[in-house]
């Protein structure tokens, strides 16, 4: 009946175009270029946990950008310094109380700086703009082991079953290794860090490393250059230490596919504009995403996307 | 039955889980953005009221449970199986005692009860929330009581025990509400 109204309260609208505007005059407050890149492009994500929605043109399919990940590289390798943009990206079939398939990214880059140094900036930003009194760092195999008691991250997948069902009971079938790690993830360590306040995860397993370059961790293992942050158990940021290498990630991309034909996905093309700038060189440097609804609903103070929103996913 | 995938999963929707009829209660997504996404569901097994919580790959699929809620009228016992009536085709369905459960000690004849048919047979009787009902048994009230708030048990045609005020007499018709198992007032004389 009324379902042309807004949901997001008028003083949340308010609250979202302070936020944006105190965004703005941080990233200009240390000379970070904001820039614009296409929403709409030739080719998608082959991350198998990603879906874009795909637009039908007369000169073929196009893809909404799950992330402006490969086009602001692509400013990178041309020159561009440090940047910064806020946009809307799209990740089909994402709804729910903390996901919305439309929604307000803040991405950003900065040269000449490893992941732990990007994690301290967005430390800083992010108790500055939540008023936190600071954060944890926990690498990944530690505060996995801290929370499940158990050892996994040299855990075999059956093992790794055997931990998620002592803590969940019964668990769906047919997850790999990494599902079940997303499974821990998100339904034991999310819940358990809810009221730690800000929490950072460094030095991810390698199979999870995404686009992170691949570091040597201070115990000797190789690790992915990968954060990611979370308040009060709710995944805000998620940062790499780039990885600059094409054969690399040709083989990263080259295994997602892989992965996607074995579920029944359909496989993405490799974005081959991505390829050809790291191919020029990718200047060493560190990169975040953050999911700009939530750091309004954290803000705001609310449980859910939706009262973040002017117009949610029924409504829109 | 249809096939519903975890998208489609919404409250109230019947399911099939482990062999047993449920009814979907919530359903909250839950995905790292990285990651394998999940649907955790929460889920009423309709035969034993129990409430289940299970996690699924989103993008999986359970079977539809053939259920459906009906209201019919109880009509009498023997002993064995209760006996309710289609108002409108005068279709009879017999109920055994593990689907009326609690609900016997409401039954009344000509009463209507929400019925949940699995398969075509009850699993569940749901009373409505008010009924009137006679007393058989109770100690006779005491004058000068009624200002005060004294209970005594009373029995009702049901074999039912529900607490009421001093001032009410055997042979009197209640009114209670079968959530709580409460007296509510004396019923509305028509």
């Amino acid at each position: 009946m009324n379902d042309w109204c807004p949901v997001a309260l008028p003083g949340v609208q308010r609250q979202r175009a302070a936020l944006l505007s105190d965004l703005r005059r941080y990233f200009a407050e240390r000379n970070v270029l904001e820039v614009d890149t296409p929403l709409l492009c030739s080719s998608g994500v082959t991350d198998p946990a990603l879906e874009n929605f795909v637009v039908p043109c007369r000169d073929g399919s196009r893809f909404l950008q799950t992330s402006p990940e490969y086009a602001m590289k692509r400013l990178l390798a041309a020159g561009s310094g440090d940047i910064y943009q806020i946009c809307k990206a799209f990740r089909a079939e994402e709804v729910g109380a903390r996901h919305n398939p439309e929604y307000t990214l803040l991405e950003w880059y900065r040269s000449g700086i490893d992941h732990y140094r990007l994690l301290h900036e967005v430390g800083e930003l992010v108790c500055d703009l939540l008023d936190r009194p600071g954060w944890q760092v926990w690498p990944w195999d530690t505060l996995m082991q801290h929370v499940l008691g158990a050892e996994v991250n040299s855990a075999s997948r059956k093992a790794l079953e055997k931990v998620a069902r002592q803590w969940l009971g019964e668990i769906p079938e047919r997850l790999d290794r990494d599902g079940l790690l997303d499974l821990l993830v998100s339904h034991c360590v999310e819940p358990a860090i809810a009221d730690w306040g800000v929490v950072f995860i460094v030095d991810y397993p390698i199979s999870q490393a995404a686009l992170a370059r691949r570091i040597e961790s201070p115990e000797g293992e190789a690790v992915g250059a990968r954060f990611e942050c979370y308040v009060d158990g709710m995944e805000l940021a998620n940062g790499y230490w780039e990885c600059g290498d094409v054969e690399e990630l040709t083989a990263r991309f080259t295994a997602d596919n892989e992965r996607r034909k074995q579920q029944g996905q359909e496989q993405r093309p490799i974005d081959h504009h991505l390829l050809a700038a790291l191919d020029s060189g990718l200047p060493d440097c560190s990169g975040v995403a953050m999911g700009v609804d939530r750091l309004l609903a954290l803000r705001a103070g609310v449980a859910s996307l939706d009262a973040v929103l002017g117009f949610d996913w029924v409504r829109s | 039955m249809a096939n519903f995938s975890t998208n489609e999963f919404k409250p109230g929707l019947k399911v099939m889980l482990d062999g047993e009829p449920c009814s979907i209660l919530e359903n909250e997504y839950v995905k790292p953005g990285k990651g394998q996404a999940f649907n955790r569901v929460k889920l009423r097994n309709l035969r034993s009221g129990r409430v289940w919580e299970r996690t699924f790959k989103s993008g999986d699929s359970l079977e539809g449970a053939d259920v459906l809620d009906v209201e019919l009228e109880y009509s009498y016992t023997d002993g064995e199986f209760f006996y309710f009536m289609d108002p409108v085709s005068y279709d009879q369905h017999a109920a055994g005692s593990d689907a009326v459960g609690d609900t016997q000690k409401w039954l009344k004849e000509q009463e209507k009860y929400e019925v949940t048919l699995y398969n075509g047979a009850p699993i569940t009787v749901t009373p409505p929330n008010f009924i009137e009902l006679e007393i058989t048994e109770t100690d006779p009230g005491l004058k000068g009581d009624t200002a005060q708030g004294g209970s005594k048990p009373a029995t009702l045609t049901t074999g039912a025990v529900v607490r009421v005020p001093l001032f009410i007499s055997q042979g009197e018709i209640i009114r209670i509400d079968t959530r709580t198992g409460e007296y509510v007032s004396r019923a509305s004389k028509s």
